[in-house]
């Protein structure tokens, strides 16, 4: 024991200073780095703030966008197209990637076809947006006749998510301890009411946290709506859900295109609008899992 | 409102009518009426004229509505030009008049259409404004500087008596109807340009280029210019006469800036063009051409009014097709509409 102790000391104490150091180098260099993504997005948003704050009224949220008069335009087009797009996609999305879910984890058996079906799930998390437009344009506006609608660019959004949606969900089943579910077996429960009244509710904060990230990816979207021809300029809120609209990232995108410095200002504007829907929903997202971390059943 | 009416309604009508005409002052009781959906797409250069047109429309005819998209010129007309008639755009925006395979597809699918030139746009060359010893340049030593494998990279290889200073070039990437016209016009063929420039599609990223580069130069659409003038100057162009020009709204509009500016044109389909909400808003695009292009937020050149009083002639008779077809760039528009 003493001569084990003689050894390590006579190895290790003389450079225990140097050790130290060392390590707190590695410590500075981490903080540093992470300090340098914060800066980046802390000058971005400062920028945005900068150039877009003063043009932020409600006039800007109730006026359609304008071409001559700039210091009039508005989003109301754009921000009314992204509520529609949220709403078609949340609600298709989130009942088929739930009950995609469900069905994997607490139905389906484990086999080489539902380890294929995981597989394909994940890798289509992965695949870039663009596709997905390419995809839609082809099945929802022209082979189901949907037009370059708002029901369309929503359905390619809901396609989008449904990889997230699905893999969030089932990570949530997943947590959800087996005791759980042979607790109620054994009082007699079927396999729908154990999953109705225990298994589900159980999993319900991790779901809806991934249902709510899912969503707010898919409202910072720009690609895929303009593959569908989702139009630039649009002076009417979609009455229906057939109707021709844009949304906020097509509108920004617009606005930074253009020659005019106003327009500019007029997208830093749109900017903050956007993250000011962002921002919040992510918030929630982080409070309903703090919420569930505190309040655990098992 | 002028239809038989039973007499209890006429005081109501009356007064509808007398406030239908307050309210819409010049436009009389008839407009307000239309009701639809006009779908326009194209080009990026011609959305401004179109956005604009579009809100000053739809100030006064409230339930028609009037939807403009940017796919740029070939993708308008392939939205022009859908197999599917339900997905077709009504008018598509053009930075270049229809090329011969648009007008093939169109001939197959059985569409006619209207053309209607709607304004100028020049191209401007400009370099960096600390750049003091080039006023201007000649087509030819533009071709030498942008041909396809070009090696003029310093300005000493430009012309006799530049300065030993780096040539930094800047131009819209393949996708933009600038580019296509400016490797028509210069090099002889459209898309044919060296490749190693600072390409972008966005404009602005281009000025800030040219602007924050000595040795820099660039071209892009004259409005972005004429919105940017603090931070860039301009070069005057010699067409092969050996009188370098100046692009300005007056030498752009007389033809005098040649070969560098362009006509930009609508295309209408004529079947939709039988619906009345197109036609009223086509009517009303072709009556206030010359106010909306010269708009200080659209700022392009606009034609002479005879210009737009036959091209709106050529429009209302009915005229299908295109009278550019085979036209080389630059050429008057007035004659060729008179022509036609």
């Amino acid at each position: 024991m003493t001569g084990a102790t003689a050894v390590s000391s006579s190895l290790f104490m003389p450079r225990v200073q140097r050790r130290r150091r060392s390590g707190r180098a590695f410590e500075l260099l981490c903080m540093l780095l992470s300090l340098f993504g914060l800066a980046f997005l802390a000058v971005l948003i400062g920028r945005v703030l900068w150039e877009g704050a003063s043009w932020i009224s409600v006039k800007f949220l109730t006026n359609f966008p304008s071409q001559m008069f700039p210091e009039n335009a508005g989003i109301k087009s754009a921000l009314w197209g992204t509520i529609w797009l949220m709403a078609i996609t949340t609600l298709t999305a989130v009942p088929i990637g739930v009950a995609a879910a469900v069905y994997l984890e607490e139905y389906a058996p484990r086999n080489r076809l539902t380890k294929l079906i995981h597989f394909n799930i994940t890798n289509l998390a992965g695949v870039p947006s663009i596709v997905y437009g390419i995809l839609g344009l082809a099945v929802f506006v022209r082979w189901f006749r949907l037009d370059r609608s708002v029901l369309s660019g929503g359905l390619i959004l809901c396609l989008l998510v449904l990889p997230v949606v699905t893999i969030a969900s089932r990570e949530a089943l997943l947590a959800v301890p087996k005791s759980i579910r042979e607790a109620a077996y054994a009082l007699g429960a079927t396999r729908w009411q154990t999953v109705r009244w225990h298994v589900l509710p159980a999993a319900l904060p991790g779901i809806m946290t991934g249902i709510i990230l899912a969503v707010s990816r898919a409202i910072g979207e720009a690609a895929p709506l303009i593959i569908i021809g989702a139009v630039t300029y649009v002076a009417f809120v979609p009455t229906g859900p057939l109707d021709y609209f844009t949304a906020l990232p097509i509108q920004i995108y617009a606005w930074t295109d253009a020659s005019q410095p106003e327009f500019h200002h007029l997208a830093a504007a749109g900017i903050i609008v956007l993250l000011g829907i962002l921002l919040p929903m992510n918030a929630v997202a982080v409070a309903v899992r703090a919420s569930q971390q505190r309040k655990k059943l098992w | 409102m002028r239809t038989k009416r039973t007499s209890g309604r006429r005081c109501l009508v009356t007064s509808a009518g007398v406030l239908a005409l307050v309210i819409c002052g010049w436009c009389g009781p008839a407009r307000g009426q239309l009701s639809g959906t006009v779908k326009v797409d194209g080009s990026s250069t011609v959305a401004p004229i179109m956005m604009a047109a579009a809100e000053m429309y739809q100030a006064k005819e409230r339930k028609v509505r009037v939807t403009v998209g940017i796919s740029g010129t070939g993708g308008g007309f392939k939205k022009f030009l859908d197999s599917q008639p339900g997905l077709r755009t009504d008018i598509s925006d053009a930075s270049r008049p229809i090329k011969e395979a648009e007008i093939s597809k169109a001939a197959e699918l059985g569409i006619k259409y209207l053309e209607f030139p709607i304004a100028i746009d020049g191209l401007a060359v400009m370099v960096h404004p600390s750049n003091t010893f080039c006023d201007h340049l000649t087509v030819d030593e533009l071709k030498k500087i942008w041909e396809p494998g070009s090696s003029v990279n310093n300005w000493k290889d430009v012309r006799k008596g530049f300065p030993d200073l780096a040539l930094k070039l800047y131009g819209p990437g393949t996708d933009s109807g600038t580019f296509d016209y400016f490797t028509e016009v210069i090099n002889g063929k459209e898309k044919a340009s060296r490749s190693d420039y600072n390409a972008s599609e966005n404009d602005n990223t281009l000025v800030q280029g040219v602007a924050g580069d000595k040795g820099s130069l660039g071209y892009f659409g004259f409005s972005y210019y004429e919105a940017n003038k603090g931070k860039l100057k301009l070069l005057a162009v010699d067409g092969g006469d050996g009188k370098p020009v100046k692009p300005t709204i007056e030498t752009i509009r007389k033809g005098q800036y040649h070969p560098l500016a362009r006509p930009l044109f609508i295309y209408v389909n004529a079947e939709s063009y039988e619906r009345p909400e197109v036609r009223s808003f086509v009517g009303f695009v072709m009556d206030s051409a010359g106010r909306l292009v010269e708009h200080p937020k659209v700022n392009y050149v606009a034609f002479s009014d005879e210009v737009y009083q036959l091209g709106t002639k050529r429009v209302q008779a009915g005229k299908t097709g295109s009278v550019m077809t085979g036209v080389p760039a630059g050429a008057d528009m007035a004659e060729l509409l008179k022509k036609n």
